[in-house]
């Protein structure tokens, strides 16, 4: 099995105040994680940390992705070496259409691989195929990012975006927040569709629900900026029956 | 947050440190008359011209006027005190009495200067589908595709030679626009103008192809006092096209024209500006002062008139492209994209007088500020008495990058008819952090992300410009932000 992830004792403050106290977490390439616990417990700060957000300051510890220390990347390096997250709440950008903002970040991905720029007929056939796999509507791919957009649709953006990029790792971060049945359903598949042997997956939730549709390998709970519990996918089960009190007890919190 | 603070920083020294690609300077031997302004100036640089007497004695109104003006001060701007004693008022690259008669009688270093600047004179190498007249200092160079245009009737030389050529009709209309009373700029332009573009459109006939002319200061320690006056018949179009740069100097240079635009019946006037005088260094030193007075009428029935302005240079920029519309049914529009940087002040906007019955004007104006400059909009929209029925939409929209910079608005509406109808709406917005970063984490660099959302921005005004001007304002608008780093 081959490492893709390697995350050791890391502690991350915003503000100085320290939110991440000494994550330990190791991912093999093609599996499915699933971080869940209770509001406040550094789930998005862990996904922000891992993109390089600077509003987040990393204290101790290191990241190694596919061997490459994660930590000294720029944020945009960060994409271009295949990690991707699927923001909780994704910004509008007024004036900026998503053909223009797809193609600037596809051929900016291609550039740091060493592949020439996409034509705008290759670009075009791009966008319709991987539009399909979350059925976004064409008149939404010629709006401005995320302008106007239903929670539903800022949602299916972002698996649409994940699509273009194809990266190694994605996080999602609460992408079920805010979905009704219906469109969880349209995300998951999406997140599916997408699934191969070689992407990974890291999945922040608070429900069963998405993990019903994405299947994990392995359940983390994050409790007070550590991982205080990790299992197979009977975890999040259990979660949903009992919720996280008895955790919290077992690790005297 | 932190982050907003770091990247503004690092983005603020990118800007501080682009560079001005037109900063170059010619050596060429100029024709330039001692500084200072009296009548004896005025009256050299009218013999200099070989102009009628009928025009020299408007200077000298003009002159005798401006001598009892003040310079005005209600813009929002921090003007030093202009010396106007220490400004020559004429140079002359060419040195020859007339405009060359051919290419080959242009002196190649000025040639090469145009071509350096990508404006082609010789017209099989020129812009294809565009007539230029190019103007170095107080002279135009050459006109190029003028016997073209000829063929057409329609009359495109420079100022200078249309007061030879075409005495009646510059008689008939210089000064109907903007008189030499209207403001201190205007008045000291009447006094020592100089060379400018004249186009007349005649009854019918739609112009084949752009037409532009392009400014350059070159010579030190002088001024630019460019006339441009444009003539559109009956039923006639016509799209114009005006450029401006000047070398880097530390020195501040003044740029004080007067732009007239007359649109008769059923006849349309576009009138696109991409003005990148020199701005100055990031501390602010030397700098085009670009004191412009731009007015058209919509004097016949149905006529149209279009202002598209990208405003990215000059140290100080004072401008006000207006419309008078007082024939019925007319229709103006103003575009604007107003940019400013480092410690570039702007005080620019428009005017729409409404007067004929149904008249309608737009204004779109989209402030763009960063460094410690300053920029404010300021717009009047009068409907006088009989204006029955006149419709207003204006819409300012500002900018901000990094917080040390301003925006301002400030809008007059004057309106003596009950049957008009004026919009006004207006927004504020910073490019945010969570914006860089979400463009960020998708791969792209935080100059790209600033330059795809400045573009977004500009859009709308971008969309009005030509084809080939719209690519070059892009272009300019994210060297202008975003420094030209690789």
């Amino acid at each position: 099995m081959k490492t893709i992830l390697e995350i050791k004792d890391l502690h991350a403050s915003v503000n100085g105040k320290e939110i991440l106290k000494g994550i330990n977490l190791t991912m093999n390439e093609g599996e499915v994680h699933a971080v869940m616990g209770p509001n406040g417990s550094g789930k998005s700060t862990l996904s922000s940390v891992l993109v390089g957000n600077p509003a987040f300051e990393v204290t101790k510890g290191s990241v190694l992705f596919y061997g490459k220390d994660l930590l000294a990347l720029s944020p945009e390096e960060r994409s271009h070496e295949g990690l991707f997250l699927s923001f909780q709440y994704p910004v509008e950008i007024p004036g900026v259409s998503m053909v223009n903002f797809m193609r600037t970040a596809v051929n900016e991905q291609r550039k740091y691989r060493g592949l020439s720029a996409l034509t705008a007929a290759e670009f075009l056939k791009l966008m319709r195929e991987k539009r399909a796999v979350v059925e976004l509507d064409n008149k939404l791919a010629n709006r401005s990012v995320n302008e106007g957009f239903s929670g539903g649709e800022k949602k299916r953006n972002e698996i649409f975006q994940m699509a273009m990029l194809e990266p190694r790792l994605s996080i999602l971060d609460e992408t079920d927040s805010g979905l009704d049945i219906d469109a969880l359903r349209i995300v998951a598949d999406g997140v599916n569709k997408l699934k191969t042997p070689q992407t990974s997956c890291i999945v922040i939730t608070h429900y069963q629900r998405l993990l019903d549709y994405i299947k994990p390998d392995v359940v983390h709970v994050l409790y007070k900026g550590r991982i205080v519990k990790t299992a197979g996918a009977e975890l999040a089960l259990e979660l949903e029956q009992r919720g996280y009190d008895w955790i919290k007890e077992e690790v005297g919190g | 947050m932190e982050y907003n603070s770091k990247e503004s920083n690092k983005y603020i020294k990118k800007i501080a440190n682009a560079q001005y690609k037109y900063g170059f300077s010619t050596d060429i031997d100029t024709d330039i008359i001692p500084k200072g302004l009296n009548e004896a100036t005025i009256r050299l640089i009218s013999s200099k011209k070989e102009e009628p007497e009928w025009l020299l004695d408007f200077r000298l109104r003009a002159f005798r006027h401006w001598e009892t003006m003040q310079m005005p001060t209600w813009a929002h701007l921090n003007i030093p005190t202009i010396d106007y004693q220490s400004i020559s008022y004429y140079a002359d690259p060419t040195r020859k009495k007339d405009t060359p008669k051919s290419i080959d009688e242009i002196d190649p270093e000025l040639l090469q200067t145009f071509d350096k600047l990508g404006i082609p004179l010789h017209e099989r190498m020129a812009l294809s589908g565009m007539a230029v007249d190019a103007v170095m200092d107080s002279v135009s160079v050459k006109t190029t595709f003028k016997e073209t245009l000829m063929e057409k009737g329609i009359i495109f030389c420079s100022f200078s030679e249309a007061v030879r050529e075409h005495p009646d009709l510059i008689r008939k209309y210089v000064g109907s626009v903007v008189g030499y009373r209207d403001n201190f700029f205007a008045a000291l332009n009447s006094a020592v103008f100089s060379d400018g573009s004249f186009v007349y459109v005649p009854k019918g006939v739609c112009c084949p192809m752009e037409l532009s002319t392009y400014f350059r200061i070159n010579a030190r320690n002088t001024g630019q006092f460019e006339r441009t006056l444009i003539v559109a018949d009956d039923d006639s179009y016509v799209s114009y096209l005006e450029g401006c740069t000047a070398p880097q100097r530390d020195e501040n240079q003044l740029h004080a024209a007067i732009v007239e635009i007359i649109v008769h019946d059923r006849a349309e006037v576009k009138y696109s500006t991409v003005q990148n005088w020199y701005p100055g260094d990031a501390e602010g030193r030397g700098g085009v002062y670009n004191f412009v007075t731009k007015r058209g009428h919509c004097r016949g029935e149905a006529s149209k008139l279009s202002w598209t302005q990208v405003e990215t240079g000059s140290a100080i920029t004072w401008k006000y492209p207006s419309c008078i519309l007082s024939g019925n049914d007319s229709s103006a529009e103003f575009y604007s994209v107003a940019v400013t940087n480092n410690r570039q002040q702007a005080d620019t906007g428009t005017k729409m007088i409404h007067i004929g019955r149904n008249t309608r004007s737009t204004i779109v104006s989209k402030g763009i500020s960063a460094g410690q400059s300053q920029n404010s909009y300021r717009g009047l929209v009068r409907v006088t008495e009989k204006a029955d029925g006149a419709r207003n939409y204006s819409q300012c929209d500002s900018l901000l990058l990094g917080d040390r910079c301003g925006a301002h608005t400030f809008p007059y509406m004057d309106v003596h008819n009950d049957t008009a109808i004026v919009e006004h709406e207006a927004t504020t917005s910073k490019i945010s952090e969570e914006q860089l970063f979400y463009c960020n984490q998708r791969g792209i660099k935080t100059e790209d992300a600033v330059g795809l959302i400045v573009n977004g921005y500009a859009r709308e005004v971008l969309n009005k410009l030509p084809m080939e001007f719209a690519v070059e304002a892009q272009k300019l608008l994210s060297v202008s932000l975003e420094g030209s780093v690789g």
